[in-house]
């Protein structure tokens, strides 16, 4: 037990003499948590709006003020032909263009419909989406609007308007708010990356310099040894995890529904997934940088298959058995869950026994690995 | 036996390091494996610390078998290999703490026995290894091989990459350390330390050449050998070769050393032919034989 100590005690002196690796494990993290946070956005915002008013009547201008008066749409310009806005559209200087044809008013008086034409710019896909969905909404509420009123003046008399309404509720993240979403995701890959590398890379740092064969000469213990240098990094990993929920909790206003002590038992066995990860990499490379870029392409995997920026539901059926493997999947799951939904221990029971389970089996492995290669 | 080898090889894919050795080193001897590099000399040391397995034979370590064994002699011995392995980030005294933990002691249990070699670096204690010099480093990781009094010191190529001045202090702390009963197995490649060992095994491609005290080593070379000079080093290098008896010419600092073929051998003839090819100030006469001269000899003779 003393020599254990004594072991954590030499690689927090390492870790906190290492200049350039300070700022890196205890400000790079948070800023990052910062940046990512309000950069990584969903949310499709300043969509740049012109139209083509052929009609110039109350009606096409109502409409047109309808988009003015939407806080997602910068008005860009009015073009007076398709031509003109078309060209705008190729220079990139337009996203949206809206086309009211002659006569809009009359017919829609007249036969109680008209039609409009829409273009999208759709290089990025999703928010192409995103914008058709505004503006069918704005379309909609104008409709509605329009509708009642011309029964009104058609019939001289008051009719009630027929149109069912829907007030969704979104449950868990009221306001749609995509930060309460991807805080605790970005808070969970900045908990794997930095404890995942630091993990490998301190390892392979003794083969680098010569120390284990120092220290294979002495009658230390491999599990002396082991749990001595990834020790410290299991601490490292529950710091990160305490500063960024409480940045998140002060910074973004993000809600810790459930209960905090279980996201912090997950995360202890999750981190020794992680570190059993990193020693099983440090088994297999003899520099740094090796195992630099095996972490690198394991984290790039695990990140893009995680169902942090792409829902796991809409990846083909082989990827989500994949996903399965994947530690940082359960992760992100689990946090979201409790954080934002308040799920208790048997809500999340299953993920928290697999991940246990991949401690067990990965840390086993990598173990035996260790004897193998000395 | 301190340390006993039977028949010990090892090979790399198709490489043979070491081929079939057998030695053994007395108790509180100190002991040199004499070599060039690439000799084998790494390897065995490797083999003997229990960092390496053997693929062939035998060997024990202060009674215990490498391979049985090897927990324990892990805690009886020393090993300081070539390459400067202690933590650079911790200082000196950091260093020897953390290896007196892991071996289960303190510094000040066996202080006694480090306390020469540690007066020299204690005024560096607070200053971390990375930052010492070449000298003072090697003292160091002496102090973290023998923190635990180990039976048996290994040390690689301790010298290497050190001053001359470092080196013969170096020497003498090996010779304190034998007398308070430390079995040590060194290894260098300067034929010069040779002498200081108590018996020295001569090796060359993994295979020992030649197993004896420095003394008899000498002693029992039969062949004399001859210092040559000449104001044209290399002509004379080249014209020696060309003697009909030669048996081997090799530079030996700043003379040439000639050996002949016949024991009857007349130096006198020698000078009338190399006379004969303009040489001037022309030195011919018998020089003292080297650990140097036994090993060129041997080597030669394998090739």
């Amino acid at each position: 037990m003393r020599t254990i100590l004594f072991i954590i005690q030499k690689e927090f002196r390492q870790i906190f003499r290492n200049k350039a690796m300070l700022p890196i494990i205890f400000v790079l993290p948070f800023i990052q948590l910062l940046v990512l946070s309000n950069a990584a956005s969903f949310e499709v915002k300043n969509i740049k709006f012109s139209y083509v008013d052929n009609d110039h009547s109350a009606a096409s201008r109502e409409l047109i003020s309808k988009f003015q008066s939407s806080s997602y749409f910068v008005m860009v310009d009015a073009f007076s032909s398709k031509k003109e806005a078309n060209v705008q559209m190729q220079k990139g200087k337009v996203d949206v263009i809206l086309e009211i044809p002659n006569h809009f008013e009359s017919y829609l008086v007249a036969d109680k419909k008209a039609s409009l034409a829409v273009s999208i710019n759709a290089i990025d896909g999703a928010a192409a989406g995103v914008t058709n969905v505004y503006i069918t909404q704005i379309i909609n509420s104008y409709n509605q609007k329009t509708q009642s009123k011309l029964y009104q003046y058609n019939d001289n008399s008051f009719v009630q308007p027929q149109s069912i309404i829907t007030i969704p509720s979104f449950w868990f993240n009221n306001n749609l708010n995509y930060k309460t979403l991807m805080v605790p995701g970005i808070l969970v890959l900045l908990v794997t990356m930095l404890t995942l590398f630091l993990a490998a890379m301190n390892i392979v740092r003794e083969k680098e310099m010569g120390t284990l064969e120092q220290i294979n000469v002495t009658p230390i213990k491999k599990h002396q040894f082991i749990i001595g240098k990834l020790f410290p990094f299991w601490v490292l990993g529950l710091f990160i995890l305490t500063i960024g929920l409480v940045i998140a909790k002060l910074a973004f206003q993000i809600p810790i529904v459930g209960n905090i002590g279980l996201i912090y038992l997950f995360t202890a066995v999750y981190l020794l997934v992680i570190l059993g990860l990193g020693l099983f990499i440090s088994n297999y490379t003899d520099t740094q940088q090796q195992a630099m870029f095996i972490a690198w392409f394991l984290t790039v995997i695990f990140i893009l298959m995680s169902g942090l920026f792409t829902p796991i539901e809409s990846m083909p059926v082989w990827a989500q058995q994949i996903t399965r493997f994947n530690p940082i999947r359960y992760f992100v799951e689990i946090i979201r869950m409790v954080m934002l939904k308040g799920a208790t221990f048997s809500d999340i029971s299953t993920p928290f026994f697999i991940i246990a389970f991949y401690a067990f089996a990965i840390n086993g492995l990598a173990v035996w690995s260790y004897k193998k290669t000395n | 036996m301190s340390i006993q080898v039977q028949n010990i090889s090892k090979s790399y894919q198709n490489n043979l390091a070491v081929n079939a050795l057998t030695f053994e080193v007395k108790e509180g001897e100190l002991f040199g494996l004499i070599g060039p590099d690439g000799a084998g000399k790494t390897t065995l040391f490797r083999i003997l610390t229990t960092l390496l397995l053997a693929n062939e034979g035998t060997a024990t370590v202060a009674g215990f078998d490498v391979v049985k064994d090897y927990k324990s002699i892990r805690s009886v011995v020393g090993y300081m290999p070539g390459k400067f392995s202690l933590y650079q980030d911790l200082t000196i005294e950091e260093n020897l703490n953390f290896f007196a933990t892991i071996f289960g002691t303190k510094l000040e249990e066996n202080y006694d026995l480090i306390k020469d070699i540690y007066v020299q670096i204690e005024p560096f204690k607070k200053r971390r290894a990375g930052k010492l010099s070449g000298g003072m480093k090697q003292k160091l990781a002496l102090c973290c091989a023998l923190i635990h009094k180990p039976k048996v010191l290994f040390l690689d190529e301790p010298t290497t990459g050190v001053d001359p001045v470092s080196r013969k202090e170096f020497w003498e702390m090996l010779k304190r350390l034998q007398q308070k009963g430390i079995t040590i197995l060194v290894s260098t490649p300067y034929m010069d330390e040779a002498a200081l060992c108590d018996r020295i095994a001569l090796i060359q491609k993994g295979s020992i050449l030649k197993i004896d005290t420095p003394d008899q080593i000498i002693q029992n070379y039969d062949k004399t050998i001859y210092d040559v000079q000449s104001k044209n080093t290399h002509q004379l290098l080249h014209d020696l070769k060309n003697y009909p008896t030669q048996y081997s010419v090799f530079a030996f600092g700043e003379f040439i050393h000639y050996i002949d073929k016949n024991e009857a051998f007349n130096s006198d003839e020698l000078e009338n032919y190399l006379k004969e090819k303009g040489h001037q100030e022309l030195v011919i006469k018998k020089s003292k034989t080297t650990i140097e001269d036994v090993f060129m000899d041997l080597t030669n003779l394998k090739q």
